[in-house]
């Protein structure tokens, strides 16, 4: 017998949907993405795709997963299923359950390297390191070789991989209210105390005088100065649009499932926007107040447009935090990867739900019985992007788990919800119960302007041009010479247009290339997806044999 | 910095952060529904 889940309090449940919300992300992505897209300009149009994209999409997934919770679903293939009364709808649902193994595979490895960072803080490992020495640290910790080796074998960082997933496994085998938000309740907090402090930091920071023009102001002139010129700009659009799709962990199927546990006369339009917003004020207020301001302080801004990148956090940050003395540069590397820690686990925690709430609720298996095979699952899809970091695994994991299925999820349910469930019903799931008034454009946000949104950030993905040449790749096209595909979009990453075909072998001299590791993780997912399938599709068949489930 | 820029990041700084003081405050104050309602804390006996 199954024990019922439920929320213990009301801000327990928001502080675990924005950590759910709150990730590496807040901290390295936004910022670096503010860079990398004209600081100021980029600035505007990511508000406005909050707006119209962010909280509609919130309101989609949280509306979608109370309504599940009427019929005892706790997992999209289920709740899809429910809204539309179709059974091929709830085989779109398997994403819902699919990302979250594709993700926190390499997630929870990622979130072990913060782990293991405290700790090497705490050694005081980085005292006197310069730049090229912490650098050199993490080739190293996760054994990066330069010797053309195929495998890389990082015993220490397997060791904190095993610990960061037992301690994932060890809070979700404790439920919600025991587990996840009890989690919440001590991680965001600490999580906001800590980025106060390095936010205060980097925005005080001022001229270092370690280069001409290290200066923390330069940056923060540079991410805030008023633009209106990325209004203008397709590209500048549609990378606001992703990151704001991204930072709020849509398309996941987690918010669903949380949101599931909620009773139908509760709440969920304040909840909704609360936790929206938390995500907003970490990384607006704090992701754009600490990497980039900081290291251009101490690098200049020419460093950091060349080299800004998710890998700062761990390359580069540790130097920085030395400037300031042994004492302190220890307290803010404990601080800096302590709360990178709670964001990650906070959100790792959220992806472990849709495979619990699925097969406990569908299985009638134990809390503990779903963690300790959700972790076995974990733990073995994470073995290849660990062993083969070199070989291109990691990342076609985060490409396929971490960023196509999500969109595809994205733009599937909120056409669901607005045009097959019907936009009145819909409207009327978020609103009813709701302690705040919602403006009533966010209805015609939600049939017209979110859709249209996912599906231009979509067929960007689909088509990205080479070097987000998008007129140039227009004129080739027009005039007859094809268009010409970024190595990242979509359609290359597929039929590998760019790709001289003596390039496309698995192997050369009877060793494997990277191609062959990264066709066979292709391979992998997809044998993860059928898996999920197969098991919503042996779920049908018992619920099919067992009596309906009472409305609550 | 300039002072176009600095207007910028306290006006987008301070309103997503008073928004998000606003938003927690309500939730707070705001009464919880009759019971049952979603949550267990509040709850005389447990479910």
């Amino acid at each position: 017998m199954t024990v019922k889940e439920a929320w213990g309090s009301r801000i327990g449940l928001i502080l675990a949907m924005a950590g759910n919300a709150v990730g590496l992300g807040n901290f390295l992505r936004f910022p670096v993405k503010a860079v990398q897209n004209g600081g100021g300009e980029f600035i505007i149009p990511y508000l406005v795709c909050f707006l119209v994209m962010g909280l509609p999409l919130l309101f989609v997934e949280w509306g979608m997963g109370r309504f599940g919770g009427k019929f005892g679903d706790h997992s999209t293939p289920f709740i899809l299923n429910n809204m539309t009364k179709k059974n091929f709808w709830k085989y779109f649902g398997v994403f819902g359950i699919f990302t979250n193994f594709g993700v926190i595979a390499y997630y929870t490895y990622i979130e072990s390297w913060t782990l293991a960072y405290v700790f090497e803080s705490i050694k005081g490992t980085f005292v006197g390191m310069d730049i090229q020495a912490v650098g050199n640290f993490f080739n190293e910790y996760v054994d990066i070789k330069s010797d053309g080796s195929i495998f890389n074998w990082p015993i220490k960082a397997i060791i904190f991989f095993t610990i960061t997933l037992a301690i994932n496994i060890y809070i979700l085998s404790k439920g919600l209210s025991g587990g996840i938000e009890k989690a919440a309740k001590i991680a965001m907090p600490l999580l906001l105390v800590f980025g106060l402090f390095l936010a205060i930091r980097g925005l005080t920071l001022g001229k270092t005088g370690e280069c001409v023009g290290c200066d923390s102001n330069v940056a923060l002139a540079f991410i805030w100065e008023p633009s209106l010129n990325g209004l203008w700009n397709f590209k500048t659009w549609l990378e606001a649009a992703g990151q704001v799709f991204f930072t709020l962990s849509v398309g996941m199927g987690t918010i669903q499932c949380y949101a599931s546990y909620i009773r139908s006369k509760d709440d969920i339009a304040l909840n909704a926007v609360s936790a929206g917003f938390m995500n907003e004020f970490v990384e607006i207020v704090l992701g754009a107040s600490i990497v980039i301001p900081i290291a251009v302080g101490y690098l200049g801004m020419d460093w950091v447009m060349e080299n800004a990148g998710f890998m700062m956090a761990f390359k580069t940050m540790p130097f920085l935090f030395d400037n300031w003395g042994a004492t302190l540069g220890i307290a803010a590397g404990v601080m800096w990867f302590g709360l990178l820690f709670f964001a990650g686990v906070t959100s790792s925690l959220a992806m472990g739900t849709p495979w619990m709430g699925f097969m406990e609720h569908e299985f009638d298996w134990s809390r503990k019985k779903a963690a300790f095979v959700f972790g076995c699952i974990v733990f073995v899809l994470a073995i290849p992007p660990i062993i083969l970091f070199q070989q291109g695994v990691f990342d076609e994991y985060d490409y396929w788990s971490g960023t196509v299925s999500l969109v595809v999820f994205a733009l599937a349910e909120v056409i669901i919800f607005g045009w097959v469930f019907g936009i009145d019903k819909a409207w009327h799931e978020v609103t009813h119960g709701a302690d705040i008034k919602i403006p009533t454009i966010f209805k015609f946000f939600i049939k017209w302007v979110t859709p249209l949104f996912i599906s231009v950030v979509f067929i960007g993905a689909l088509i990205k041009p080479n070097g987000d040449q998008w007129a140039e790749s227009w004129n080739s096209f027009t005039s007859g010479n094809g268009w010409i595909f970024d190595n990242g979009s979509i359609l290359n990453q597929i039929f590998r247009f760019n790709t001289p075909a003596t390039e496309l072998k698995w192997f050369v001299e009877g060793s494997p290339t990277s191609l062959f590791f990264v066709d066979m993780s292709r391979l992998l997912l997809t044998l993860t997806f059928l898996f999920v399938c197969y098991l919503v599709y042996v779920a049908s068949k018992k619920r099919n044999n067992r009596i309906p489930v009472e409305h609550k | 910095m300039s002072t176009s820029a600095i207007i910028m990041m306290l006006l987008v700084q301070g309103t997503v952060t008073a928004i998000t003081g606003y938003l927690f405050y309500k939730v707070l104050t705001t009464k919880p529904k009759p019971e049952p309602d979603s949550y267990i804390e509040n709850d005389s006996d447990p479910r």
